[in-house]
């Protein structure tokens, strides 16, 4: 079957059979790699991607459901050589010790603050709660999150900070 | 992991919906968010020769309330009820229990109605949709059925629902009176299955209980309706002692199993203490409300 989906905004397509799930789409036929594979049975929220800007776990959704739909992966989180709040945020505090879960919970984050642009703490470990990190650094990816709310309201104070901040979206 | 093949069919009308169930539904499963079917396909579990896509039907995704109901379409997600300002003032015991359904992720994707359609006894909004006494309106191409969730559950995974039909709407009764519910739900972890969860909505006629609802999560073959319980605290007062004893008969109701989760005897009691903590619970948010 011909699947056609926005990919971090331009326009992908493929052939795919329609038991191929997403996150092989994604990988496979788009060589997107930064999505990644956990435990494949929509415990770990290693494979989240934003549907619609919506986070969910690319393990347990068909390339064939999300024709004409949005989807956003890590690979969309940076804009050129700047880097998303988010991912300031992770380098900054340290957010991530071996890193595989560190896309997943930078996308949920993400979507968090668009929502939410300043959590508080429990609304971040609520948010981040579908994605297992397996070093248990939760500590340091709650930081992270804080340090890119920060980081988004001091750049919507001060515009021409935007670059100093990371970059926005 | 990945899905034995199937043949996948994405209608984008009801009727179109309706005749490939006709033909082709003895062999068909229908999916919606695809939250619980999908780990279902890829374990293997179930391997149906096609896949009937209902996300792209238009108009079932919306929260109406008409004539003394609360209308729920089939693509309501569980996300959509979190949000839902109307849900939380007309059936506040729907956004209280969906915060512990699955994880937030799952809740971006998952429905409402194909999670009641899914009927695995230890899902959350079977035992919910029993306490609060709704009914599933099913489609197929001889008319429409209506459904009361009671009775609809044969056992685990299985349903009353026929191979040409589709739910398309599970509508909920309004209260005429005072009301108030609350879910209460033991589990390991987020996003685990519950070892138990008990659902309670209670409607009072003054200080006396009206009506009772009671389902019960995780203790038997199907999600289970606690009707000894209910009919035990119909026209009383809640009082501790007829408090105490609706908790117990619902204890002797639930069939639960020994399991990882916790022995049969260990959910039983788990289902006691559950009812009365939610029927104090319930009883409580009910005099809150301004009859």
């Amino acid at each position: 079957m011909k699947v056609t989906m926005r990919v971090n905004g331009a326009e992908r397509s493929g052939d795919v059979e329609p038991r191929v799930l997403l996150v092989d789409f994604l990988r496979s036929n788009l060589l997107l790699t930064g999505t990644h594979v956990g435990c494949d049975t929509t415990s770990c929220g290693a494979c989240t991607v934003l549907l619609d800007g919506d986070p969910v776990k690319s393990c347990t959704v068909l390339a064939v459901q999300v024709v004409g739909r949005e989807i956003k992966t890590v690979e969309g989180l940076a804009n050129g050589a700047n880097l998303a709040p988010i991912q300031v945020g992770f380098h900054e505090e340290h957010g991530l010790q071996c890193g595989f879960c560190t896309p997943g919970m930078m996308l949920v984050a993400s979507a968090l603050l668009e929502r939410n642009p300043n959590p508080s703490d429990d609304e971040i470990r609520w948010a981040i709660s579908g994605n297992i990190c397996r070093c248990t650094g939760y500590m340091n990816i709650v930081k992270a999150v804080k340090h890119a709310a920060q980081a988004q309201a001091q750049a919507a104070k001060a515009p021409e900070h935007v670059a100093v901040a990371g970059g926005g979206e | 992991m990945f899905p034995a093949a199937f043949d996948y069919r994405a209608p984008t009308t009801l009727g179109e919906a309706l005749d490939i169930l006709k033909e082709r539904g003895d062999d068909a499963k229908v999916m919606a968010g695809g939250q619980s079917l999908i780990p279902l396909l890829k374990l293997r579990f179930s391997q149906p020769a096609l896949v009937v896509d209902i996300g792209r039907l238009p108009d079932m995704a919306d929260i109406k309330r008409d004539d003394g109901h609360v209308r729920i379409g089939a693509l309501v997600r569980h996300v959509d009820v979190e949000r839902s300002k109307e849900l939380a003032k007309l059936v506040p015991l729907m956004v209280e229990a969906v915060h512990w359904i699955a994880d937030p992720l799952v809740r971006n994707r998952g429905t409402v109605v194909g999670s009641v359609c899914h009927a695995d006894p230890s899902g959350d909004w079977g035992s919910i949709m029993l306490a609060l006494n709704a009914e599933l309106v099913a489609q197929s191409k001889s008319g429409q059925r209506v459904i009361p969730v009671d009775g609809f559950f044969e056992g685990p995974f299985t349903t009353s629902l026929r191979p040409d039909e589709v739910v398309t709407v599970i509508r909920i009764p309004l209260p005429s009176g005072q009301a108030g519910g609350s879910y209460h739900k033991l589990e390991r972890k987020v996003g685990d299955f519950a070892t138990v969860a008990v659902s309670v909505q209670v409607e009072l006629d003054g200080r006396k209980v009206k009506t009772a609802g009671i389902g019960l999560t995780s203790v038997g073959a199907t999600n289970i309706k606690a009707k000894k319980a209910e009919q035990s605290l119909s026209g009383r007062e809640l009082t501790d002692d007829v408090i105490a004893e609706a908790a117990r008969l619902a204890a002797t109701e639930a069939e639960p199993k020994d399991d990882i989760r916790g022995t049969a005897a260990y959910k039983k009691d788990v289902v006691r203490v559950f009812v009365q903590r939610g029927l104090k619970a319930a009883f409580a948010r009910a005099q809150e409300v301004k009859a």
